[in-house]
């Protein structure tokens, strides 16, 4: 489902004398329908970076990230738009949102993208936050205005309302309590049996190795200073 | 899929300055496009000759008519241009004092718009007018106040109520949120982004705020001098710029 063949990607720093710096080279990993595969590493090593090439946000300078026959590399704004709607979803660490949008209209905005009946979303959503423990008298709030942990949920809530056959985690655990990191867990087991394909990020060891299947150490693709 | 429009090779000058040039970019159905870049870089230029308000010196602008297909704007007579403006287009203008009668009521004001097109029935233009101030929260006791009785923020959203009220599929918008405190903004964004996906809108935003188009736009546009000098998804253009320009814009954002 997920195929990235032979990355590389470099950042040129055009206003701090054109520096060129190589992150990363040979970044090579298939998921499979089904199969949770965890990137690990050293801060700084790049798994956030393949993450956002993965997602399109970064920009790869070589290879090919294939997301069932999109090539991610290659493909046009308006193929990874659709890509990003119906196939690809990403849980990021951080929830950017319009202001004063409620929490509920943030969860059911990929189903109302996708053409989901206006009920049928907010009803989806209302079951998420439930189930994320968010308690109903912040639903018609804006997330901006919740704590770190409950803007993550909110997050998650958003990332989990479309089931896309690929996803991407980067630290859905990091800022949860014990319970809301149970459920959490219990969410990426289920979009796993129903045959997501995922890539994640987790700092927290136990929630990686009960959810994932392989790791990839990311470090393998840090360019040597000689290449 | 046919692009709603096809622009290729605009270019503007006056005199011997460059307003802007070698343009060219689809949009399809749905999509929002943005356009960012310093005063004077040429976006509102663009702008101007993409909705047929400024003959561009050389170029295609072709939408794709209900009727015709893909056509020329810039070959189109007068009349053709601006019934497509009527049907078809909406021009939101920073101002919403541009894009007013200021001493019509505010039901006047949309309703005008559906008279241009063909309605006659006082009653159901009046039915419309009132669903779209409620639809940009205006609420229904203010259809026979004027415009100049309203804030800055109701103002605008009369505007985007006069303009969407004929269904068009292509909105021009120039500096939307401009001008308005950051509260009103927000929700200014929000009704935008809710329209957009409801009626499958087409738009092209011009504006210099960066947070604005990530929220707004799909697609950016960075101009600089005239010309493009980088295009991309939104938040990979933000996120990832490429070209010496788009960092130094990128990196100057004041962080609140």
């Amino acid at each position: 489902m997920i195929s990235v063949q032979n990355v590389s990607k470099s950042f040129t720093l055009h206003n701090q004398g054109a520096a060129t710096i190589p992150v990363m080279q040979g970044a090579s990993l298939q998921v499979a329908p089904g199969e949770c595969v965890a990137l690990v590493g050293a801060s700084g090593a790049g798994k956030s970076t393949l993450m956002r090439m993965i997602y399109g946000n970064y920009l790869a300078a070589s290879g090919r990230i294939l997301i069932g026959d999109v090539d991610v590399v290659q493909a046009e704004p308006r193929t990874i738009l659709d890509l990003r709607r119906n196939v690809l979803g990403y849980v990021s660490q951080f929830l950017r949102v319009v202001p004063r949008v409620s929490a509920l209209d943030v969860v059911a905005e990929p189903l109302l993208l996708t053409g989901t009946p206006h009920d049928t979303a907010l009803g989806r959503a209302e079951a998420l936050l439930t189930r994320l423990n968010i308690p109903e008298r912040l639903w018609q709030l804006s997330p901006t205005t919740f704590s770190g942990g409950e803007q993550q949920r909110v997050n998650i809530a958003r990332g989990f309302a479309y089931d896309y056959p690929a996803l991407l985690l980067d630290e859905p655990t990091a800022s949860l309590d014990v319970t809301n990191r149970g459920v959490v867990l219990d969410m990426v087991m289920a979009a796993k049996a129903r045959g997501t394909a995922i890539v994640g990020i987790f700092h927290d060891d136990a929630a990686r190795d009960q959810v994932c299947d392989r790791e990839i150490d990311v470090a393998a693709f840090t360019p040597r200073a000689a290449a | 899929m046919t692009p709603l429009l096809q622009v290729s090779d605009i270019a503007k000058s006056y005199g011997a300055r460059i307003g802007c040039t070698d343009v060219s970019f689809d949009l399809y159905p749905g999509e929002v496009m943005g356009s960012v870049g310093e005063s004077g870089s040429g976006k509102s230029t663009l702008l101007s000759c993409l909705a047929g308000h400024l003959p561009p010196d050389r170029g295609k602008v072709r939408f794709d008519t209900r009727t015709n297909g893909l056509r020329d704007t810039v070959k189109m007579s007068e009349p053709e241009r601006r019934m497509l403006s009527r049907t078809d287009w909406a021009f939101v203008h920073q101002h919403a004092r541009d894009g007013l009668r200021m001493n019509v009521s505010a039901g006047g004001n949309v309703g005008e718009r559906l008279m241009a097109v063909g309605a006659r029935h006082y009653g159901d233009i009046r039915d419309a007018a009132t669903d779209w101030l409620g639809r940009v929260e205006i609420s229904a006791d203010r259809v026979d106040d004027r415009p100049t009785a309203f804030s800055g923020g109701m103002q605008q959203r009369l505007q985007i109520a006069r303009n969407l009220v004929t269904g068009p599929r292509l909105v021009f918008m120039d500096e939307p949120t401009g001008g308005l405190d950051v509260s009103v903004q927000a929700r200014l964004l929000d009704l935008l982004r809710g329209l957009v996906r409801e009626m499958n809108l087409s738009a092209i935003i011009v504006t210099h705020d960066l947070a604005v188009v990530r929220l707004l736009a799909d697609r950016l546009m960075v101009m600089k001098d005239g010309h493009v000098v980088e295009t991309g998804l939104t938040d990979q253009v933000l996120d990832d710029p490429q070209h010496r320009y788009t960092q130094l814009l990128v990196s100057s954002v004041l962080q609140v």
